[in-house]
């Protein structure tokens, strides 16, 4: 047991310090001096020198890239060079807001898609089975964040059920959350639900098509006890993958929903720093929800046991 | 009928609904490449924010330009973009993936270290991240987001070239004295086309709804030129007022992606036998 989590951290290492260079070098790429974009335009040369020697810029790219690395495994990603607060809380901040929404999402999405998928596989090619297909390929068929917007427009502006921009943590006022939380959810729901409900279904067709599921029929045990005892345990473990890939995909495009409904999310963090320009921030996000992502597939891994009987760790 | 039959002519009508879809939406586009009703970027403040019309199908923007003729545009802009990513993606990881799957031993095995740490960009992540360095514009998009899908195609290609290269055919095609680069070329690419098609169909739409999100994000294609994407985040300030600047814009994306999906799995079906059933 140890040593398979050992060892899937050993190899999660690699992954990570190569992600890390990549968003080092791309930082680099970005036209411009960091120092005298830190700067400003004012700065005389002196400055910016100085700065440089400071930043360390002066040093050999891998000694800067050491130097930064270490900083970050230290838990210093720098500081934003517009306002000049420390990255990392920044980041921890506006990840709490966007972990939220996308983990309460794919919660309900997999609770709602996982046992429709499986349906839907029993009844494979029935009437049933068709509209549940139906069903999902058009789900997952419209983009999130115009799913968004045409809930925002029915139920926020025509019926004003919702609030339809801002966010309120469940800290603050528990009731309010939720209604500002509903909406950014349901849309991450409704969309997902179809991706779960296509993965659910295909590896349940999967596991059914199996010679042991046959053989549980011949010798006799009722369709309910095929199912739940045979198909159902089987056919989870794959869609587990799944759900853990679309939970970090998610963070990678959240910035799409924050922006309809106007909250203040990691994603929404990325972007403005983008368009800030402001380096540090969009270096700290770029590897932050990398690692996250990282860190996600490795929990995923090591849970997979516990539904796929076939691996033991 | 059987159900089993049913099952059969529904996925065939999937396919057939999907491939219609996609041939009204390249219409649009080409047929947007040579006339539109209005100029798409020709502004009309008089007629600004005008709901749909006999004028105006599809009703004006906030400048009073003709949103069906910006759709149109937008469908070519769009298509172009998603083609162009696609085949830049497809062509850059196709030669990536036969390379590291005949290579193997240590070079494939870096390639693949690397290929993984891409991977594990989350989503539109390593494509916004490609954005900050490129800046907004045309062919950054493309970059982007070709980089981004490279080491999905590269990793589905370099498995089939694993799974054929020791094959019986492969192996006579060397031992019939063809170099390496022709049993490559003769005897492992044409099988890597039938998956690569699967592949690339699937592409095609992740690429547009990426593009969509970006252009949404004020990433993308830069206005005034009209992608549906970015017309969605114009026409998002105005949703109130003039809800169709949003509600078409976003139609033609989910339609174009739906066609895109029943067609994917209708060619999934049919070309990819492992997923035959």
């Amino acid at each position: 047991m140890l040593r398979f989590v050992l060892q899937r951290l050993a190899m999660a290492i690699p992954t990570l310090l190569i992600v890390a260079v990549t968003v080092f070098v791309l930082m680099r790429l970005v036209p411009g001096d960091p120092a005298s974009l830190m700067l400003g335009d004012l700065a005389s040369a002196g400055q910016v020198e100085a700065l440089r020697k400071q930043m360390g810029l002066d040093q050999p790219i891998p000694v800067q890239f050491a130097m930064w690395f270490g900083n970050v495994l230290s838990g210093d990603f720098g500081r934003s060079i517009n306002t000049g607060q420390d990255v990392l809380p920044l980041i921890f901040d506006r990840f709490s807001v966007s972990a939220t929404i996308v983990l309460l999402a794919v919660g309900i999405a997999a609770l709602i898609g996982v046992p429709i998928g499986m349906i839907a596989a029993w009844r494979q090619k029935g009437a049933l089975d068709l509209g549940i297909i139906t069903g999902a390929t058009l789900l997952l068929s419209i983009p999130s964040f115009w799913l968004g917007l045409m809930l925002l427009l029915f139920f926020g502006l025509q019926l004003g059920w919702l609030p339809v921009v801002g966010y309120v943590s469940f800290g603050q006022d528990f009731w309010a959350a939720l209604l500002y939380i509903a909406m950014p959810v349901a849309t991450l729901v409704l969309v997902e639900t179809g991706v779960i409900t296509r993965m659910a279904r295909a590896s349940t067709i999967e596991v059914m098509q199996l010679e042991y599921i046959t053989h549980a029929r011949a010798k006799g045990l009722s369709e309910p006890a095929v199912l739940w005892r045979h198909a159902f345990k089987n056919a989870f473990a794959p869609t587990w993958t799944i759900i853990g890939l679309i939970l970090g995909n998610l963070l990678g495009s959240i910035a799409v929903i924050e922006t309809v409904f106007t909250i203040p999310g990691l994603g929404r963090l990325l972007v403005d720093s983008i368009y800030a320009r402001d380096y540090p921030v969009v270096q700290g996000c770029l590897l932050f929800i990398a690692g996250i992502y990282i860190v996600v597939n490795l929990i995923v891994d090591m849970l997979y046991p516990l539904f796929d009987p076939r691996v033991t760790i | 009928m059987s159900a089993r039959a049913i099952g059969f002519s529904f996925a065939q009508a999937n396919g057939i609904i999907g491939g219609v879809i996609m041939v009204v939406v390249v219409a649009a586009a080409l047929i947007g490449m040579m006339w539109t009703p209005y100029d798409p970027l020709r502004l009309d403040i008089m007629a600004r924010l005008q709901g749909p019309s006999a004028a105006h199908w599809l009703g004006t923007d906030e400048f009073g330009r003709d949103v069906l003729s910006r759709l149109m545009s937008g469908a070519r802009t769009s298509s172009w973009i998603s083609l162009s990513t696609v085949l830049f993606a497809t062509i850059g990881g196709t030669a990536i993936g036969v390379i590291a799957g005949f290579l193997r031993g240590w070079a494939d095995r870096l390639m693949m270290v690397a290929n993984d740490a891409l991977l594990a960009f989350p989503g539109l992540l390593l494509a916004l991240g490609i954005m900050a360095v490129f800046g907004a514009s045309r062919n950054g998009i493309i970059i982007a987001l070709g980089l981004a899908y490279m080491p999905t195609v590269v990793r589905v290609v370099r498995g089939v070239v694993l799974s054929i290269r020791e094959l019986e055919y492969v192996e006579a095609s060397r031992v019939m004295g063809n170099s390496e680069f022709v049993t490559m070329a003769r005897h492992i690419v044409p099988n890597c086309i039938a998956p690569i098609t699967v592949l690339a169909t699937s592409l095609f739409g992740w690429v547009l709804l990426a593009e969509s999100a970006l252009s949404f994000l004020g990433l993308g294609v830069p206005p005034p030129a009209a992608t549906w994407g970015n017309m969605l985040a114009t026409g998002r300030p105005y949703i109130g007022q003039a809800p169709w600047l949003v509600i078409f814009p976003g139609l033609c994306i989910s339609v174009t992606l739906l066609g895109i999906n029943l067609l994917g799995d209708a060619l999934r079906d049919r070309l990819d036998p492992r997923m035959r059933r």
